[in-house]
């Protein structure tokens, strides 16, 4: 099909968009990176830059919004462009929730820091190195319009879920043993069901992606498990 | 996700309709020996306003009016195929094409009401075709018309007055009147909107919209949003080939063919 609009402006507002998308999605994925480092290795500096990099984060949430208010109101978007476009303004929605909880487990990070008891940590690198690596795939697979890749994220979820579960089960395990671990373990816990939360978001962002690519909703078989979450 | 039937273009759903209000099949129309419409099947429906778009020079006019015969009136043009109405062939010797015309109505481009009063302009029609039997009967019919086409308040206290004398917008709801007054069970738009302000289009699809479902109504229209506006089935025409025929949701929010795609995206070379 041919790529360009006839009108040229158009392509430089939807390429303009796909930026601003991609942006922020680069954001969150850091942010998440550096919140997971900063809570590994105690670097109360790593938190302090992942909260104030939030505010950047909302702010491009903003500007894709105009944008896509404009967009509608002046090129009258239709089809595959129109799917795009409503897509771009959900998925921005959607990152700066996860940019949110990069910034809870940030937060979490500076107060558990310190007074560090038990090491139950190492799961939860891996889970949020999954999470992380869905919410890239999806904004890839947004990026160049891939259905498939899309998919292939929405499978992962599961992975994320087991961890979480494990995870629950260790920290419980530990807070029953030992009472004086129940505040960190708590903090923890929170940790945890925030990077499940954001496999969560990942997979709504991917069936988004899988709309605006094909026209057609991922079968419900997909969804209702989604819900079941 | 509804899959269309492209061997005869018809919409999924429609087959529960008992009798399409108008058929065609296989219908080719050459000027001279130029092929203007290549072979074209598609079903139109009373409860549904259809709109035709595509390109100009696609052939949408063309295959519109091929629908009341108003190609024999151009020398050169030639048709085939199969055109019904209720199932009778429109095309076959017997079909008197004037009751052709008045069954299946047609509103141009151009608001052209007739040198002769809004009255006369209504009741045109209705005397030649022997609808009224006294002027009271022609009074009734000119009113109801005129309230149908969206114009009797408007117009009411000055019926003697020229029908040339009324705004743009007005002239076509006038036209659209006139058709009405016949008793139509079709009508064909063709860019029943292009030479009007916003105001007067909005008017216009008002007033499709009211008419929906009493007349079938096929509008060919260069405005797409228009066609998205107006109707529940849209065909997209192009180099004379029916490319896509289907509900217009899915037309505008997920057309099939690539064709389609790129120009109402507006990636049409």
């Amino acid at each position: 099909m041919a790529e360009q609009h006839t009108v040229s402006a158009f392509d430089d507002e939807i390429n303009r968009l796909r930026g601003l998308v991609a942006e922020m999605g680069g954001r969150v994925e850091l942010a998440l990176d550096e919140a997971m480092q900063a809570l590994v290795k105690q670097e109360p500096g790593l938190a302090e830059r992942v909260i104030e990099g939030d505010l950047r984060v909302d702010a491009l949430e903003a500007e894709v919004e105009k944008l896509v208010v404009q967009i509608i109101a002046l090129r009258a978007p239709m089809a595959n462009d129109l799917r795009e476009v409503i897509a771009a303004l959900k998925i921005v929605g959607v990152i700066e929730r996860i940019g949110d909880y990069a910034k809870n487990i940030a937060k979490r990070s500076r107060q558990i820091s310190g007074h560090r008891t038990i090491e139950p940590i190492s799961l939860l690198p891996s889970m949020a190195q999954i999470a992380g690596e869905m919410v890239h795939d999806a904004l890839d697979a947004f990026a160049t319009r891939n259905a498939v890749l899309a998919s292939a994220v929405i499978e992962r979820d599961v992975l994320v879920d087991n961890f979480y579960n494990s995870i629950f089960r260790t920290l419980v395990t530990y807070m029953v043993e030992n009472p004086k671990t129940i505040s960190e373990c708590a903090h923890l816990l929170f940790v945890a069901k925030n990077i499940e939360r954001i496999g969560d978001h990942a997979t709504n962002v991917a069936e988004m992606v899988y709309y605006a690519a094909t026209g057609e909703y991922l079968p419900e078989r997909d969804r209702a498990a989604l819900a079941e979450g | 996700m509804v899959a269309l039937d492209m061997t005869t273009d018809t919409v999924p759903g429609d087959a529960a309709v008992a009798q399409h209000k108008m058929t065609t099949r296989n219908v080719n129309v050459y000027y001279g020996a130029k092929q203007a419409i290549k072979d074209v099947s598609i079903d139109i429906d009373m409860d549904n306003v259809t709109a035709f778009i595509g390109p100009s020079g696609c052939g949408k006019s063309t295959f519109l009016r091929t629908l009341n015969r108003m190609n024999d009136t151009v020398a050169s043009a030639r048709v085939t195929g199969e055109i019904t109405l209720d199932g009778e062939d429109i095309y076959a010797s017997s079909m008197d094409v004037v009751q052709l015309r008045a069954r299946v109505g047609m509103v141009f481009q151009k608001p052209n009401p007739f040198p002769k009063s809004i009255y006369d302009n209504i009741a045109y029609g209705p005397r030649i075709h022997g609808l009224a039997t006294s002027k009271a009967d022609l009074d009734v019919i000119v009113e109801s018309s005129l309230r149908r086409a969206g114009l009797w308040d408007e117009v009411k206290d000055r019926l003697r007055d020229s029908g040339t004398a009324l705004s743009g917008g007005q002239q076509q709801r006038l036209c659209i009147g006139r058709a009405i007054a016949v008793e139509p069970e079709v009508i064909l738009m063709d860019e029943p909107c292009s030479a009007l302000d916003p105001i007067a289009t909005a008017k216009i699809e008002e007033l499709i919209h009211a008419l929906r479902g009493r007349y079938a109504i096929v509008i060919v229209t260069h405005n797409m949003q228009q066609a998205a506006r107006v109707s529940q089935r849209t065909a997209f025409f192009h180099l004379g080939d029916l490319v896509e025929y289907g509900v217009t949701t899915d037309i505008f929010t997920n057309p099939r063919e690539e064709r389609t795609k790129d120009y109402i995206t507006g990636r049409y070379g």
